[in-house]
């Protein structure tokens, strides 16, 4: 029982041993994957290009959640993987090129690389910047990128591009997938606390709108203003043990406390240390996520199972975002039945496009603002609590549309 | 004799007045329960749970071997087919499925068995006397839906996340064609003359109708009841009946069971059934049609020529596969 709690909870940096746990059949079986392609002549070859740039990033709180190494990147390999299995089928074959930039490094250039060696779809695991000038610098050209990470809602808003398309869901999406959760529980009185970092502004923002679309009350808004400084220190807990409480007294009566913390500096230490007893939830402790690796309905048992003998950890949503990308060129590759730009392209934003991605209905792409929209789970630490949008929050379209950004508000003029 | 001719009669009359139809013969339908880890079994006669048989972890789909002396079960979570005895109803063995197996078929001549490996991208064949793995036929990613022609001629694969239905030679088992569907095909089922293969797609909402000879798709079947919404329309179990006057598709979430004009391939009307309908089988006289209902933990048993929803029974925790005994 101890080997598979440990199992649930980390998420490590690379593969670690686990406690005993059996290793899973690791044997290829004879005639499965590429040994059965036939002669690279016949094959139409459809390369993919990643770009991971780089980024500085404080250490976090817990060190359950350090960014493993291959983040991202193993749930491409694992699309990657799928589509060349159905590929073999019908005489396609995929490949992955990886561009890691370093801190500081020239992204452009890198894309530049890959297009230069015929990678028309590639994804981007970079900030919105970085991405917006990696967008321009393809403006003419035939290159589809895929925004596997960035939630910022510029990126869907005034800053959208008619050459990105987003699997990673935007602030919004996330905050509403919780709000109605929160809702739908009658936990509509909500005590925010809020970091100072940019990002926190914007969750904040995404918080705040949420609440209004969804009827909430944001009783009062705190600042954590404590700049960040060493996580670990030789006294213990002893100083948070008293500091929370202490933050956290004389608020007006609330029903949960939401934390808009996104660097990790602050927000895992409330959960359990509120003056109040009441339950904690927004960027720590109840948290809306694309992707979970304790979550297993509508078959995704079989995606959690196969990255975890691909990667040797578990699969989080990054890796989730960047699977969705990879599958979504094979899928558009495979119906189109070609490895051409245009029709791949075309295929992916038009009306026909959806994708079984383990989340009980299609997933598809929003014409508006090129945005995957997706069920998004809301997850505890141990195990996913529910996943939204929630019962009766009604739309004339399509429920899912009551996530994010909808056709009638979109402010995006694609460019 | 007499008595019984007078009998029959007066027992369907009084079927007919309490909404219950009665069935001429008393057929055994069996359902497992996938969170139950157990097997219900129904006497068609009398629509009664006759028993619940205590199971493998996660039983879901299951079929009765063609003598009719065992009900096979994907235990999932034991990573093995379980060997029930109708008779006795106790395990009596196990088939080697390799991991997670969800859905199986069996050849017409008995055997073999073959069972998808959602996991492996494998089809396993499976000799049923020896209990010895006979072939492994790599297929497309998640396979799942396992069907064979009425001929026993081609096997059927569909794997879910390739989207593709796989047709293999049961003599060579080599790959003879691949043939697109919609997202997340989940089930595949020839007609009684094997001249269609029938393949619901759940994500896309869409049942692909296949040429069986040509392999081309002769109509991609969509459907649509007012009130629900199109994303919960998500096609799992078919049959057919014998005769090809009439399809039966359950729709999951949407709640509903489409019945389709099998020759015009037009959606003639929807049942309302429990919630997240799954499988569907029919009894050998095509009298009733069994659904389990995943969510409301119950069977809504249809009576066909009707085309009414005649009773809810409640079973075990989450129903999954249905099997119905051929006397």
């Amino acid at each position: 029982m101890l080997s598979s709690f440990l199992l649930l909870q980390a998420r490590p940096v690379q593969s670690e041993p686990q406690n005993g746990e059996p290793t899973k059949q690791e044997a290829p079986t004879p005639g499965v994957g590429a040994a059965q392609i036939g002669p690279a002549a016949e094959l139409t070859q459809v390369p993919i290009g990643y770009i991971k740039q780089e980024v500085k990033r404080l250490i976090p709180l817990s060190r359950l959640h350090v960014e493993p190494e291959d983040y991202g990147i193993a749930g491409a390999q694992l699309a990657l993987k799928d589509d060349n299995t159905t590929g073999r089928f019908i005489k396609q074959q995929f490949a992955l090129d990886v561009e890691r930039v370093p801190i500081g490094g020239d992204a452009v250039a890198a894309l530049q690389r890959l297009v230069a060696s015929e990678h028309h779809f590639v994804l981007v695991d970079a900030p919105a910047d970085t991405l917006l000038r990696l967008s321009d610098s393809v403006k003419d050209k035939d290159v589809l990128l895929f925004n596997v990470r960035a939630e910022d809602e510029n990126l869907r808003e005034e800053d959208c591009r008619a050459n990105v398309l987003h699997t990673a869901p935007d602030r919004y999406m996330l905050a509403d997938a919780l709000a109605q959760y929160l809702v739908w529980k009658k936990w509509q009185r909500w005590l925010v606390v809020k970091g100072v970092f940019p990002e926190d502004v914007a969750y904040l923002e995404a918080i705040r709108r949420a609440a209004s679309r969804f009827g909430s009350t944001i009783v009062e808004e705190r600042e954590y203003k404590e700049a960040p400084g060493a996580r670990r220190s030789d006294s213990g807990e002893q100083q948070i043990q008293q500091q929370m409480p202490v933050f956290t007294q004389g608020a007006p009566a609330y029903d949960v406390l939401i934390v808009a913390d996104e660097r990790e500096v602050f927000g895992p230490y409330l959960p359990f240390r509120t003056w109040d007893p009441r339950p904690v939830g927004g960027t720590t402790g109840l948290t809306a996520m694309s992707w979970h690796p304790a979550h297993e309905q509508w078959g995704a048992t079989q995606m959690q199972n196969r990255f975890q003998r691909l990667a040797n950890r578990f699969m989080w949503p990054v890796d989730y975002q960047a699977w969705i990308a990879v599958r979504a060129i094979g899928e558009g590759a495979t119906r189109a039945g070609t490895a051409a730009f245009a029709p791949i392209n075309n295929y992916i934003r038009g009306k026909d496009f959806d994708l079984a991605a383990f989340k009980g209905q299609k997933v598809t792409f929003r014409q508006w603002d090129g945005q995957l929209r997706q069920p998004i789970l809301v997850v505890g630490p141990d195990l996913p609590v529910s996943t939204s949008p929630q019962p009766g929050f009604l739309h004339q379209d399509a429920e899912i549309d009551t996530l994010g950004i909808d056709a009638p508000e979109s402010k995006c003029k694609f460019k | 004799m007499r008595l019984k001719q007078i009998l029959v009669p007066v027992i369907a009359a009084i079927g007919g007045l309490t909404g219950i139809p009665a069935a001429a013969v008393a057929y055994t339908v069996y359902v497992s329960n996938e969170k139950g880890n157990s097997i219900s079994v129904i006497v068609s006669a009398s629509l009664q749970v006759k028993q619940t048989i205590p199971v493998g972890q996660r039983p879901r789909g299951i079929m009765l071997t063609r003598d009719g002396k065992s009900l096979l079960i994907c235990a999932s979570d034991e990573d093995t087919v379980q060997i029930l005895d109708v008779t006795t109803n106790e395990i009596v063995g196990t088939l080697p499925s390799g991991p997670d197996p969800e859905q199986l078929n069996i050849h017409p001549s008995g055997s073999p068995v073959y069972i998808a490996n959602e996991d492996d991208a494998l089809m396993t064949a499976i000799d049923l006397a020896t209990r010895k793995v006979v072939a492994e036929v790599p297929v497309g990613v998640e396979p799942e839906g396992v069907g064979i022609s009425p001929d026993g001629k081609i096997l059927i694969a569909t794997s879910e996340t390739s989207n593709m239905a796989h047709f293999i030679d049961t003599g060579t088992y080599e790959i003879v064609d691949n043939v697109l569907v919609g997202s997340r095909p989940r089930f595949a089922e020839f007609t009684a003359d094997g001249s269609q293969l029938w393949v619901t797609s759940e994500v896309a909402g869409t049942v692909s109708v296949i040429d069986a000879k040509t392999r081309k798709i002769i109509k991609t079947i969509g459907f649509e009841i007012p009130g629900v919404q199109a994303e919960n329309m998500q096609p799992v179990g078919v049959r057919i009946l014998e005769g090809g006057s009439k399809a039966f598709v359950a729709l999951g979430p949407a709640n509903h069971i489409a019945v389709i004009d099998a020759k015009t391939l037009e959606v003639e009307r929807y049942l309302l059934v429990g919630q997240r309908v799954w499988q569907l089988a029919l009894t050998p006289d095509e009298k009733l049609l069994f659904a389990t209902n995943g969510n409301s933990n119950d069977v809504s048993v249809i009576d066909v020529p009707s085309l009414t929803v005649v009773k809810s029974m409640p079973v075990g925790s989450a129903p999954w596969g249905v099997a119905i005994s051929q006397k």
